[in-house]
């Protein structure tokens, strides 16, 4: 038997204008409204509005077929802001009882690594936006880019997750397979694996004409998933959502593949869809012992896309030193401000790793180099440090007045 | 292969990044099997140049003449002319740069080459000449256009006139960037097939070790003749704009031109003389202390064809801020961009490059590294192979 559980991640940042040392103290929104409306409307357009209409159909095709999604406490405020209509198409999806939504971070941020208490309080701001806006609650957790490690398993185990996602990286698995559940270390949670081969032949791999098995057909891929069978119980493909008509374009074929999927999948009496909720609750082969943090960005899967170089290091360590004094002025715009500069692509626009190479790095990055990144969230942190002094002037300026008007009257 | 190639100036008696760059690009030429002779006008105060000899399959020929790299028609009658009144000489840099292309008739016969390579305007003629007396192909190499040095006001017809019939004549052009490649068809009407782009690239040879200054308060720096060309206007009004935000910086403006008695009064009437200092022109090991010294170098070129300068600065572990109306910016990732009319990007970026360590230092490092990959190898190479295709066409016609 193997079980088929596709994930799929949809996430947009707030990205950040372009903030000058001078637009410091004057005001100017922090966030590039006009580009983050552009960028809504034109995945919504290549990806987000077809793939849901096609998925929805196969749903409705084939009742045993299932999905699951997470989707960003930032990008769910951006379809609200900017295109309601992809909000309104996933909320179908849901309906349907054939979708499950996974719980994360609200702002799709690094908290975790930083402050746990910052990471409790996203998680569950994501929970009350879920249930709001579909009215489930999620059992099952995924960190920001599958970051993960043993103390992840135990903090969300404690936050009454059941199960958490993670790469299924071969340094961390040894001879074993990801196609069976584990359990992470003095926990009992359930650990799902990627299986990164089959998930990036369709996401990285679909229309790479280099690959020796391009072009990729379904029935080429129903016979690796069906060769499971016999040697692994799950086969998790978990990928960005925008894989579908943004990362693959349209003409790549994509959405045809996917059309035909789920019926050949189907074909094979022993495969079948399961929720990852559902897939949490198999047999747990062995345990997984993973101290140092993994996730499932670039060769390395470690957290080297975020952090590592000194720009990266420093304004994240700063964001997050200013999380008391956030927290205590008690303004809510302000709090929301320094959380949306949490999102971890603003570290990520930073990385200096690839940038000789223009890879995949500089096509998402929206500057022109890290250090453009670097400048404009430096001088938006220099904003954030700014309002606060000024709201510190304010509330004493509020208590010596008071202070006045008690010696006024005691004097009186 | 043996090329006759045509320059203006060689080190060690260069003014700007000309001579550097055909130093470097002849030492990796001679690396690769191609044997070149150097012609070279001779200025007259230095009977014997004194040129470097980079390799024994290189060597230079001079002849006497008056012109100067970087002279324009109205430096020429100021500097050659009008004190000299001196008859072996054009009056006037025109009649120079052709009396200058007759006389290498004797050089052209007695040497022995395939290819004739001509470094800008002043020697297009020469390379002309060459090519009619010898019927050997011509390429003419770009690294700076009439529209460059003007800045597009005032093109001077003359100039542009031989600059035109060069690139005409030429079997072959080269332009030191995409950006002088698109000026050169905008400009001068040439087939885009004809053109190929070569960028520059960087010998760092002169090590002199010298430690870094210490100082009060952080130091910009601007390097490049006080010119429109260069921007220098540019700099100190963003300069102007960060003094006035309150930043302490002292900014360093080295090099000589014709605007420097307009921008020293100018930042007079500002009074910012103490913050903005003019060091007149620098040569040698005053150039490096100049880069060790800053903490940022500053390229705001209205029109660069190339601009090998913030090559020097980043190798020094300098970060740089260059034009984005520049050569250079086409070939590293590791600075920041910006457009030369935008003094409040210029200046906000100074000061977070100045103010963040980090930033400093990341681009410091990393720009050093992507700056010592860049040698005259590929460059060489690429020449090497045009040559080839030039001769390889010369084959098909004539057999």
């Amino acid at each position: 038997m193997v079980s088929i559980c596709f994930y799929f991640q949809v996430h947009q940042p707030f990205r950040l204008q372009s903030y000058s040392v001078f637009d410091v103290g004057s005001k100017k929104s922090y966030f590039d409204d006009t580009k983050n409306r552009a960028i809504m409307e034109k995945v919504a357009h290549k990806c987000y509005l077809p793939t849901n209409a096609l998925m929805l159909e196969l749903l409705k095709k084939h009742p045993e077929f299932k999905i699951s999604f997470s989707l960003s406490g930032v990008f769910l405020e951006q379809c609200e802001l900017y295109f309601p209509q992809v909000l309104a198409s996933f909320q179908e999806l849901v309906k349907t009882g054939q979708v499950e939504i996974l719980a994360e971070t609200y702002y799709h941020s690094l908290s975790f690594l930083f402050s746990e208490r910052e990471f409790e309080k996203q998680v569950a701001k994501h929970a009350r936006k879920i249930k709001q806006l579909f009215n489930v609650t999620p059992t099952v957790f995924r960190n920001t880019e599958l970051i993960y490690n043993n103390a992840l398993a135990k903090k969300v185990e404690s936050m009454g997750y059941k199960a958490v996602l993670l790469e299924g990286w071969d340094p961390i698995l040894g001879w074993r397979s990801p196609n069976f559940v584990y359990q992470a270390i003095n926990t009992n949670i359930s650990l799902l694996l990627k299986n990164y081969t089959l998930s990036d032949d369709i996401a990285f791999r679909f229309s790479n004409k280099e690959w020796k098995e391009h072009p990729l057909t379904v029935d080429k891929y129903q016979n690796w998933i069906n060769a499971i069978n016999g040697n692994g119980e799950t086969v998790n493909l978990f990928m960005d959502y925008e894989t579908f008509g943004e990362h693959q374009w349209e003409s790549t074929g994509i959405f045809e593949f996917m059309r035909h999927l789920p019926a050949a999948l189907l074909q094979h009496p022993d495969n079948n869809f399961k929720f990852p909720s559902e897939i949490a609750t198999f047999h747990k082969r062995d345990i997984l012992d993973i101290h140092h943090p993994i996730s499932w960005a670039d060769v390395e899967r470690d957290l080297s896309a975020w952090l590592g170089n000194n720009m990266q290091d420093s304004s994240v360590l700063k964001l997050y030193e200013l999380e008391q004094e956030i927290v205590e002025s008690g303004d809510e715009s302000l709090l929301h401000d320094w959380r949306k500069l949490q999102t971890s692509d603003h570290f990520y626009y930073m990385c200096t790793k690839w940038f000789n190479d223009g890879d995949v790095h500089k096509y998402f990055n929206p500057y022109e180099t890290p250090y453009e990144a670097f400048i404009y969230f430096m001088n938006i942190y220099n904003d954030i440090q700014y309002r606060l002094a000024s709201l510190k002037r304010v509330n004493i300026q509020i208590k010596n007045e008071r202070d006045v008007v008690k010696n006024e009257a005691i004097n009186f | 292969m043996k090329v006759l190639m045509f320059g203006w100036e060689f080190p060690p008696l260069n003014q700007g990044g000309l001579g550097t760059a055909c130093e470097g690009l002849v030492k990796s030429l001679t690396k690769q099997d191609t044997h070149v002779t150097f012609v070279l006008p001779r200025p007259q105060e230095s009977m014997i140049p004194k040129c470097k000899i980079v390799s024994p399959m290189y060597k230079v020929i001079t002849i006497s003449s008056g012109m100067r790299a970087y002279h324009t028609a109205e430096t020429y009658y100021k500097d050659v002319w009008k004190p000299k009144f001196n008859k072996l000489y054009g009056d006037n840099l025109i009649s120079e740069v052709l009396r200058y292309a007759d006389s290498i008739k004797d050089i052209v016969e007695d040497e022995n080459f395939d290819i004739i390579h001509a470094h800008d305007w002043l020697t297009y003629k020469a390379g002309i000449h060459a090519k009619n007396i010898s019927g050997k192909p011509l390429v003419v190499h770009v690294h700076a256009t009439e529209f460059d040095r003007t800045g597009g006001n005032g093109v001077n017809q003359d100039v542009y006139d031989i600059e035109r019939e060069g690139m005409h004549v030429a079997d072959r052009i080269i332009a030191v960037s995409e950006f002088t490649k698109q000026k050169i068809i905008t400009h001068y009407g040439i087939d885009p097939a004809k053109v190929s782009v070569v960028h520059n690239g960087v010998e760092f040879t002169d090590t002199y070790h010298i430690e870094p200054a210490k100082k009060q308060n952080s130091t910009v720096l601007f390097l490049g003749r006080l010119t429109m060309q260069k921007g220098p206007d540019y700099f100190i009004e963003a300069a102007k704009k960060m003094l006035h935000h309150g930043v302490d910086t002292t900014f360093v403006m080295t090099g000589s031109g014709d605007m420097e008695s307009m921008l020293v009064e100018k930042v007079a009437s500002w009074g910012l003389g103490h913050k903005i200092l003019f060091t007149g022109f620098l040569r040698g090991e005053a150039v490096d202390k100049a880069y060790k010294t800053a903490d940022l170098y500053v390229m705001p070129s209205i029109s660069e064809p190339f601009g090998i300068t913030p090559l020097e600065a980043m190798r020094n572990d300098v970060p740089v801020i260059i034009s984005r109306q520049s050569g250079v910016s086409e070939v590293v990732n590791h600075c920041l961009k910006v457009d030369f009319w935008d003094i409040n990007e210029m200046a906000s970026k100074m000061i977070s490059v100045l103010s963040y360590k980090e930033l400093h230092s990341e681009m410091a490092s990393n720009g050093k590294r992507e700056v010592l990959n860049l040698s005259w190898d590929a460059p060489a190479q690429k020449c090497n192979s045009i040559y080839s295709s030039m001769l390889q066409k010369v084959i098909q016609t004539h057999g």
